[in-house]
């Protein structure tokens, strides 16, 4: 809402520097995005009145135009077509800040030869000084401008441009700002007049009204003016509506957008004499139904929108726009204007349907008041016959079905400091509410009755009075306390804190945390697989998609970690990634299951290139060691199975599992879906499943006292079938009594071994809490372990 | 007994000279059994005294001991300075160019997101905020109607929605992604009692159109406290003490009246303009103060839905995006390089 300082101090004085009012406006509520102060620039233009126009002794377009400046006058070359002697017009003289007409710079006014002729000044277009964009012609003052004066002086303003909150629909007039001004400075507000001469014509014999749905139009009211001659707006109505940022078209249209900017109720009008029947209906449309709007477009029209109709057919979607064939046009001679009140969400949903936000639906849909109606129409009926010469029927026609008492709020002393947290007197409540229209009257020692004026559709509880006090008074005023309660006890969530410590875990692992979109495409979940087939089940898919890239609730992190760490391959040598985040599983009937999941993929160089170390290619054991890292440091006691998993590569894949359930998986990514993705493979990666891996969680640390007794150390090399398992070799090893750590340190295969064995060499840590080992004791537990070995593996030992 | 001692004088008199001119510790090795080892003229006399008469034994031991104790000193003495000479020429031999680069550790960080929720979590946990989540595909009943956001109310227009393709049977309710993390407010209050004080951070989504400051994406912290006597003075209290410690004492903080239809009164909090510190610039539009959440008192209709009678309980609820926070301090240009998740952008963020 633009509002115009010029235009508000008709109903309250502004009292503070505009900076200070705008400050106090958006604290209590309006926030001023921006000030605008029309006629900053304008230090050396004055209103002027121009005396003589002669013709240029060496151009024919243009003139040499004397203007007198009160004191003095000064004679310039001007080609603009409209010069007329007697005209007031904005004068400016040499050193003037204008802006160019034609580049739209500005710049400042230097004296010029024009043809032969010295020009030391210029009569200025509205576009020169900022007022619109109009540049056919110079700009004509009113006959009651100065001469002299500065243009500031004259036709200055500020404008503020506040954002109103959509509860605020009175804040949507300049009224409306009016009312908060005065109750923020302290002053009262003056309304203005509404009255004008009625001819003897009653309304009622010229038009009547019929409610159909009285439940979507509480009230309706009309007027008539007869006689009125349509002609552009006077120059203070334009001037207004410019600066509010609306187009003036004429002095009947005008009026009814001047009125709504300054009630904040839409009118209408209507030529009245187009109305078949002299009749209005207010009805639901039928479906299938069309009107052309004001703006020429056939709109289908259905059952869920209300019409405003004539005798014959629609002339007008109730609350949004008008129809153009009843629209006020050059001939139109008697005006039927309407103000009336409808409901708030059919007008939004009718607009919502149609595409069609008006300056009109944009108030009714946040709730008008059913009182506003009367007041608007007569000021509205008063302006026309002011501006257009025509003369209102006496009366007004005022069908309102929808009538409704609002009832007082009590307000219980004590309230309003129990909710801010300070001490307000209830003489200052009292005295703040009534400055802002509220009736206030003690119905007993500790209550305050408090009526609610009727344009603050928004107050209807005592917490909105509290707003009120508190707004008034300034939130910079509030104390700031801190909550003096006891700290309610809670137990930590645990999935909450196993998300945190895998995020620390990895990290510390070296590998980058990433956050990518939820949404995704079907195309993009089906790349995680070799054959294209969608994994899992069916996605839920937004109703509203914003694009086909994010039309889906990913099921699984995969496809997005594959597109970054493909998007990143081309910068990085090494990336390493992971996400830990939600996956969203639909369930039939209810919201889907949000699945907190883990993943994490390794692409390119094992380590970052450096002068010392070999490069070497990322491998599944790197993935792996990041796996037994988190689950080292978990604390969870799990195993790698070989799995399968159709998005990795078969052979390649290891289920990891815990307490008999598979917590995730680890594998090479297919060398298809890497290609899918744009990477480059190999590409290695590790999921989990945190719903999974959680119960598996060791919560806090079993002690076991430090041996006191040193330990035997001894290297154990075997040659085995190269299909044997490590894993079988260390379940063996381990079971054997005083074994505390084994370590794989070598695996070979090559000419050392025959051909299809491979050798595996091992540091056994042999070490007993009870007392010092003997040669013997190790030996004899050695001797049974590579006997076991060999029986149970054809492990034979290697020279 | 005098050639004795004469022999004594002469080999400390000789050992002295010799020693001298050692140079490496082989040679001193060589001095040591010349003059303090078994067959040395010091350690004979010493061995041979028993055969001496009393009165010479006394003289003589006397003299060979003062002399052992000489030659010994200055033995330890040269050895020390052997020592030292070798570690000085080692150390000398063996420097290195430090200006080569350090093996490089592969090191892993966080997403600024998490970063920062983590810091914002753990002001407020520090003031007795418990950290929940909750769910991101919400039913339309938590996302707006508990929150007085019925259908057709014009304050819908501040969440754009992205709607789930999704029928109920009914009918009824409509599914959708979250626009806030509000909702959580109701969820929370269906399971527990006042008091009460959360925090929950979380995504949300919006259909709206992405430039470098929208994104249909991004994370909100929401926060909720109720009991028998939660002010907004507890309210700015809470949030006063969560900018200074976010953005530094410095830093001066606004509150004004503003409207979401859950709370009442409302409140938003500003901060002065990080760039132009409140004299107005482009960051700020001019007004010398940023946004950064909104807050206010629980609406007593939202406190009965809770189950909590508005008499007797009160509380205070706030919202407030993530990313806008890590932008302000380290003025990143772009939301839409936070879920772009390029890693030169990503590493930036060291923490």
């Amino acid at each position: 809402m633009r509002v115009s300082l010029n235009w508000l101090r008709d109903y309250v004085d502004p009292v503070l520097p505009p900076e200070d009012l705008a400050h106090r406006l958006t604290l209590a509520g309006f926030e001023i995005k921006a000030i605008e102060v029309v006629g900053g620039a304008w230090d050396r233009v004055q209103v002027g009145q121009i005396r003589e126009v002669k013709p240029h002794p060496n151009a024919d377009r243009l003139r040499l135009v004397t203007v007198s400046l009160g004191e003095r006058s000064q004679t310039v070359v001007c080609g603009a077509p409209n010069l007329n002697v007697g005209d007031k017009i904005a004068f400016a003289s040499v050193g003037a800040r204008l802006i160019d007409g034609h580049s739209g710079e500005v710049a400042a006014l230097k004296p010029a030869k024009i043809r032969g002729v010295v020009s030391e000044g210029m009569v200025c277009s509205e576009k020169e000084l900022g007022i619109s964009d109009s540049h056919e012609g110079i700009m004509v003052l009113p006959g009651d401008a100065p001469v002299g004066t500065p243009l500031r002086d004259y036709l200055g303003d500020t404008i503020f441009d506040i954002e109103v909150s959509p509860n605020r629909p009175d804040g949507l007039s300049v009224l409306g700002i009016g009312r908060e001004v005065a109750a923020l400075t302290g002053q009262g507000v003056r309304m203005p007049g509404v009255a004008y001469a009625e001819s003897e014509t009653p309304v009622a014999s010229l038009a009547s009204v019929e409610i159909v749905d009285p439940e979507l139009c509480p009230r309706y009211c009309a007027s008539v003016i007869e006689g009125v001659r349509i002609a552009p707006s006077p120059e203070w109505m334009q001037r207004r509506l410019k600066a509010a940022g609306m187009r003036p078209i004429n002095n009947v249209v005008d009026v009814t957008n001047y009125v709504m900017l300054e009630y904040g109720q839409p009118l209408h009008a209507f030529d009245y004499r187009r109305l078949a029947e002299r009749k209005i209906i207010v009805r639901r449309a039928r479906d299938g139904e069309v009107i052309v709007s004001l703006d020429g477009v056939e709109r289908g029209l259905n059952h869920d929108m209300l019409l405003i109709c004539d005798g014959r057919e629609a002339v007008a979607v109730a609350g949004v726009m008008g129809g153009l064939d009843s629209e006020v046009s050059d001939v139109t001679v008697s005006v039927l204007l309407e103000s009336a009140n409808f409901n708030q969400a059919f007008i939004r949903r009718t607009s919502a349907t149609l595409g069609l936000r008006s300056e009109a639906s944009l108030r009714f849909e946040k709730g008008l008041p059913a009182e506003l109606p009367v007041p608007a129409l007569r000021r509205a009926t008063q302006l026309i016959a002011e501006t257009s010469g025509g003369k209102a029927a006496s009366g007004i026609i005022d069908v309102y079905p929808g009538r409704r008492e609002r009832q007082p709020i009590s307000l219980f002393n004590g309230e309003v400091g129990r909710l801010l947290g300070m001490d307000v007197p209830v003489e200052r409540t009292r005295q703040i509410l009534e400055s802002l229209g509220f009736d206030c009257e003690m119905s007993a020692p500790s209550e305050m009755r408090v009526s609610v004026p009727y344009w603050r559709s928004d107050v209807g509880q005592s917490a909105d009075l509290v707003e009120e006090v508190a707004r008034i008074i300034g939130y910079d005023q509030v104390p700031t306390t801190v909550i003096a309660a006891p700290i309610p006890s809670y137990e930590p969530s645990p999935v909450l804190l196993l998300k945190e410590r895998l995020r620390d875990i990895l990290v510390a692992c070296g590998l980058q945390e990433v956050i990518t979109y939820s949404l995704t495409s079907l195309e993009n979940l089906k790349r995680t697989m070799p054959d294209l087939s969608l994994p899992g089940p069916m996605p839920l898919r937004m109703a509203n998609p914003m694009s086909r890239e994010q039309e889906y609730l990913r099921t699984s992190l995969r496809p997005r970690l594959l597109l970054t760490l493909a998007q990143n391959q081309r910068y990085e040598d090494s990336v390493k990634l992971f996400e830990v985040g939600r996956v969203y599983l639909p369930r039939s009937g209810d919201l889907p299951q949000e699945a907190e999941a883990l993943c994490a993929v390794f692409g390119g160089a094992s380590q970052e290139r450096s002068w010392r170390a070999k490069e070497a290619p990322v491998d599944l054991f790197d993935a792996k060691g990041v796996a037994e890292a988190v689950l080292e440091r978990l604390g969870v006691d799990a195993s790698f199975v070989p799995g399968e998993d159709a998005g990795l590569r078969r052979g390649r894949c290891a289920d990891i599992v815990a307490g008999g359930e598979r917590v995730g998986v680890l594998g090479e990514v297919h060398p298809r879906v890497v290609e899918n993705f744009e990477a480059t493979g190999p590409v290695y990666l590790l999921e989990m499943e945190l719903d999974r891996l959680l119960p598996c969680v060791s919560t806090g640390v079993r002690y076991r006292p430090l041996s006191r007794f040193p330990a035997t150390v001894r290297d154990i090399a075997v040659v085995v079938e190269a299909g044997v398992r490590f894993q079988s070799v260390l379940d063996l090893v381990r079971g054997f009594p005083l074994v505390s750590q084994v370590t794989l340190f070598d695996v070979y295969q090559g000419d050392q071994v025959p051909q299809g064995k491979k050798s595996l060499a091992f540091r056994v840590v042999y070490q007993s809490p009870t007392h010092t080992l003997t040669d013997e004791e190790v030996n004899g537990v050695q001797q049974r372990m590579i006997e076991a070995l060999k029986d149970k593996l054809g492990a034979v030992l290697r020279g | 007994m005098e050639a004795v001692i004469e022999k004594l004088e002469e080999a400390m008199a000789n050992g002295e000279r010799e020693l001298r001119s050692v140079g490496d510790a082989k040679q001193l090795e060589a001095w040591r059994i010349r003059y303090l080892g078994k067959k040395s003229v010091v350690m004979l006399a010493l061995r041979e005294l028993a055969t001496l008469p009393l009165e010479e034994r006394r003289r003589v031991g006397a003299r060979a001991n003062e002399v052992k104790a000489a030659l010994e000193a200055q033995w330890k003495q040269k050895l020390d300075a052997l020592k030292e000479a070798e570690l000085a020429a080692f150390v000398a031999a063996e420097s290195l160019d430090v200006s080569l680069p350090g093996h490089p550790v592969s090191l892993g960080r966080l997403h600024p997101t998490t970063q920062t929720l983590r810091e914002v979590c753990q002001v407020f946990t520090g003031m007795g905020f418990e950290v929940v989540e909750g769910p991101e595909v919400e039913w339309e009943y938590y996302n707006f109607e508990a929150l007085n956001i019925p259908r057709n109310h014009p304050a819908r227009d501040m969440w754009a929605t992205l709607w789930v393709d999704y029928v109920d049977e009914k009918g009824e309710q409509r599914m959708l992604l979250r626009t806030h993390t509000s909702p959580m407010q109701i969820r929370v209050m269906e399971k527990r009692h006042p008091p009460v004080r959360v925090v929950v951070p979380g995504k949300v989504y919006r259909y709206e159109a992405t430039d470098a400051t929208h994104e249909w994406m991004f994370y909100q912290i929401e926060g909720l406290a109720i009991d028998t006597n939660i002010t907004l003075a507890d309210l700015k209290g809470t949030l006063f003490e969560f900018a200074r410690r976010l953005f530094g004492a410095e830093r001066k903080a606004r509150f004004r009246c503003d409207y979401f239809p859950f709370v009442e009164p409302g409140v938003e909090m500003a901060v002065d303009c990080f760039v132009c510190k409140g004299e107005g610039c482009r960051l700020c539009g001019n007004t010398g103060w940023i946004e950064i959440l909104g807050a206010g008192m629980v609406h007593p209709d939202v406190l009965r839905r809770m189950g909590c009678d508005p008499a007797v309980y009160s509380g205070f609820a706030f919202g407030m995006g993530i990313e806008r926070i890590p932008m302000l301090r380290y003025g990143i240009d772009d939301i839409r390089h936070f879920y772009g998740n390029d890693l030169r952008f990503l590493r930036q963020f060291r923490g």
